[in-house]
């Protein structure tokens, strides 16, 4: 992995670039990782991933922890968690008498390693994989189970608890092209004892994770302390020092306070180098991507994209630059807020116009309004295969928008002026209901 | 009369044919995809395209409910509204009447497929009732009685604006004995009579009736001449691939094939698998639908042409093997038993890239049907990939057998 900040604005956010040996073209940074579920978009099917714009989204981001199975170790809580992994709802099978219960474990490390790697198993070679343990929207950390064997996160089969040693088994069959160092993460409201702990556990872990490191991938030193600005720091200073291709902030978006976290996010930032790559989980809002481009972030996850999708939300707002504040702005239908519009509302049954109209995306260029809506409400697949096609494809344009911003100099003012217009415009829905 | 039906090859009774419908033309014998709702489940238009789908069904009875037909009809009929540029095909709405109002409660509406509905049927046709005015049934959405007549059948379908239309039918399953078969066989026939009256689009639209009759070869033998008489477009052998046992089924078909006009395509209802069509397209009929391929997906079951594969089964979890190694499909080319056993039944992604291969493995049989009759031969290693042991059921020998195509390479003994 190679990377190189090419532009800065506003002092610490910085335009780079970032080539991975999978993918054939050089990544723009500031950019977005796409959430996937076991290597896959959540909705988004292979052959049509290369419908977005590239090579903007050819970077996923990927936990380990999807493709576990009943062969791990397990936290004992009195339940068969290889049973909870099996499809509840499933019907009755037609002539079904094999002794063989059915599951749906993930493929062994092992096997993994004979298919190739990630790359191989989901037939996405030009991509780029980003490995970290935690997923915002699926493996959530659960720091009252962690405890100094490993990290416990909240999966759907279960509670698991990850020892380091599992998790280095895990990335080296798997080959992603960056990983995260496992990571305790805390919330914000976490006492200052288990927020010291967890910061000498995780840099504890980077070093348990570096001894074990797979040759070819980059390491990127995780990075926690809650909401402590003397931890963070601490942290950050801690993993500058150790030899690691880039950072992973942790941490973030589990309880803090938008008016505290830029505070938090250069506490770390201040203590990195310059030159390597930070990546960040948790700040999904467009508001909160912009906080850590301004604190000098580079790659950032988002689980924003999901939750649009399975509301049946569709981003709207204008990704133009020029476009001035609309003071004049009504609120005419019930189903948008100018960010977003909410595709179940009745409002749109007969609407025969694209989500946006000069959006290039294949949902748009292709579907209606009145057909997402029907799809929603006949509860079809289809409907959150078109929202996160769009939805990714407009909020990779937003990453374009900062990063010209940045290049041209004014970032600054396009995070001012991005803040003050959706909050304009929220105040103004409000004064005209 | 809106379309063009040209044979190019045949074997014995087998056809190969061009079917030229006003979206596409389509080659057959073909398969066509059940979109319930205006959507194959989880497939996108431009993935359809690229499987070769040819023609998809659309359920009246379902987009009359939501969206309704008017709302289609405004925005320009259901290829525009759901931006699928070749053919459509609707049915009448009334199987599903019948069959499918406890399926909308129970069931869930992602497995709202009539294929399965026979379950449910006994104890649902108390929810319907049929009389010569068309079928009273239950709404689903407020309870209230309502009547589906052959007139209102063709006026959705025609708001619909499907390339092939399906004349309002009496169903009885196969399984029922009496009088009842006798007497739906004939309003059948009474009914296509409305149906070709309030039929407001003959040019644009082709109105398909359906041959019914039971397992009786006197009263489908009655049923077949009177279609014919009417001098429709196309037909479709109903009734069938709910229950009864394989040996009348393909009687049944074998006789209509047998009678049916040999210049029009002939489309068995309902069928099925892929065995069935094998048989089916032997015996001379041209076009089949069903559920089977998207929802045994949903449930983790690919189609291979061994027969199945159950990639929720623990043995699949570390297989490395594609799904089928001689299929051409985007999941087969990219993946592993072993990848989609880990998201079959618990990730979307898994119900989308089976549903693609199923799809493609029924298309691509029916491709292989069409070149396999117009190259002057039959798809006889089908068979001996399925009964690798020779063990082929009596029902396909016999059947294979009338259909004049000799079999004994793949059967022992």
């Amino acid at each position: 992995m190679k990377f190189a900040v090419k532009a800065l604005s506003s002092g610490k956010a910085r335009a780079g670039v970032v080539h991975l040996g999978s993918c054939p073209s050089s990544i723009e940074t500031p950019c977005l990782l796409l959430s996937t579920r076991k290597g896959l978009p959540i909705f988004i099917s292979p052959d049509l991933l290369s419908s977005l714009p590239s090579p903007d989204s050819n970077l996923l981001q990927f936990s380990p922890l999807h493709l576990e199975g009943a062969s791990s170790t397990l936290v004992s809580s009195g339940r068969e968690v290889s049973k909870r992994c099996v499809n509840i709802g499933q019907e009755a099978r037609w002539g079904d008498t094999t002794p063989n219960f059915d599951s749906s474990e993930g493929p062994s490390p092992k096997t993994i390693s004979s298919i190739g790697g990630l790359h191989q198993m989901v037939g996405l070679h030009e991509y780029g994989f980003a490995a970290v343990a935690r997923d915002s929207i699926q493996c959530l950390p659960e720091c009252g189970s962690t405890n100094k064997t490993g990290a416990s996160f909240e999966t759907p089969c279960g509670r698991r608890l990850i020892k380091p040693v599992e998790y280095m088994e895990m990335i080296t069959s798997m080959k992603p092209n960056l990983w995260a160092t496992l990571a305790d993460e805390v919330p914000a409201w976490a006492n200052n004892k288990r927020n010291k702990t967890s910061v000498d556990r995780t840099v504890k872990w980077l070093d348990e994770c570096i001894a074990r490191s797979p040759a070819g991938g980059a390491v990127f030193g995780s990075i926690v302390g809650g909401s402590n600005i003397e931890e963070r720091k601490r942290c950050a200073q801690e993993v500058a020092v150790r030899n690691v291709s880039g950072y992973w902030i942790g941490g973030f978006g589990l309880g803090e306070s938008m008016e505290e976290r830029p505070s938090l996010l250069n506490a770390v930032t201040d203590n990195l180098p310059k030159d390597w790559p930070r990546m960040i989980c948790g700040l999904g809002l467009p508001e909160e991507v912009l906080q850590g481009v301004a604190a000098g972030v580079d790659l950032f996850d988002s689980a924003y994209i999901y939750h649009l999708t399975i509301g049946g939300f569709a981003l709207t707002f204008p990704l133009d630059r020029t476009e001035k504040i609309d003071y004049n702005y009504q609120l005419s239908d019930q189903g948008s807020d100018r960010t977003k519009i909410n595709l179940r509302a009745t409002v749109y049954r007969k609407d025969a116009t694209p989500i946006v109209e000069d959006c290039c995306c294949y949902t748009c260029q292709n579907h209606t309004k009145a057909y997402i809506n029907h799809l929603l409400n006949v509860h079809e697949m289809l409907a959150q295969i078109l929202l996160e096609i769009h939805n990714t494809h407009h909020y990779l344009g937003f990453f374009r928008s900062i990063r010209e911003a940045i290049k041209e100099g004014c970032f600054e003012q396009f995070q001012k002026k991005f803040v003050q217009s959706r909050r304009e415009h929220l105040a103004a829905d409000v004064v005209s209901v | 009369m809106a379309l063009r039906f040209e044979v190019l090859g045949r074997f014995n009774r087998a056809r190969a044919a061009q079917l030229t419908l006003p979206h596409f033309a389509c080659q057959t014998p073909l398969f066509m995809p059940v979109g319930t709702q205006g959507t194959i489940k989880g497939l996108t238009t431009d993935q359809l395209e690229e499987i070769g789908c040819q023609i998809i069904l659309g359920n009246t009875y379902h987009l009359a409910l939501r969206p309704t037909s008017e709302l289609i009809d405004e925005l320009g009929g259901l290829h525009k509204f759901m931006n699928w540029p070749r053919a459509l095909l609707t049915d009448s709405g009334g199987f599903q009447m019948v069959s499918c109002i406890t399926n909308l409660y129970v069931a869930g509406i992602f497995y709202t497929q009539w294929h399965f509905a026979y379950i449910f049927q006994v104890s649902l046709l108390h929810l319907a009732d049929i009389t010569e005015k068309g079928v009273t049934f239950q709404s689903p959405v407020d309870g209230k009685p309502m009547l589906l007549t052959p007139e209102e059948s063709i006026q959705i379908q025609n708001r619909i604006g499907a390339d092939i239309i399906m004349a309002l039918d009496d169903v009885v399953r196969t399984t029922i004995t009496g009088p009842r078969i006798e007497e739906a066989m004939y309003r059948t026939l009474r009914w296509v009579d409305r149906c070709i009256a309030a039929h407001k689009r003959p040019h644009e639209q082709n109105l398909f009736g359906i041959v019914q009759g039971g397992l009786d070869p006197v009263l489908r033998d009655i049923c077949v001449r009177g279609l014919v008489d009417r001098n429709l477009p196309g037909y479709a052998i109903g009734g069938l691939a709910g229950g009864e046992d394989k040996d009348s089924f393909w009687r049944v078909v074998a006789q209509c094939t047998a009678a049916l006009p040999e210049d029009k395509p002939r489309y068995v209802m309902g069928v099925g698998y892929p065995l069935d069509i094998v048989v089916c397209s032997a015996l001379g009929a041209d076009m089949y639908d069903c559920v089977y391929p998207t929802r045994t997906a949903r449930f983790g079951t690919a189609l291979v042409p061994e027969g199945v594969l159950k990639l929720k089964h623990n043995a699949m979890v570390n297989d490395t093997r594609p799904i089928d190694p001689t299929c051409a499909c985007m999941v087969c080319k990219n993946y592993t038993r072993a990848y989609i056993h880990c998201l079959v039944t618990k990730d979307a992604m898994g119900s989308q890239l089976l549903s693609y291969h199923n799809l493609y493995y029924m298309l691509q049989l029916s491709r292989n049907l069409h070149s396999s009759i117009v190259e002057g031969r039959f798809v006889c290693d089908f068979l001996q990939k399925m009964f690798p042991k020779g063990d082929v059921p009596e029902w396909v020998c016999n059947a294979m057998d009338v259909a004049g195509i000799d079999i004994s390479s793949c059967c022992s003994s």
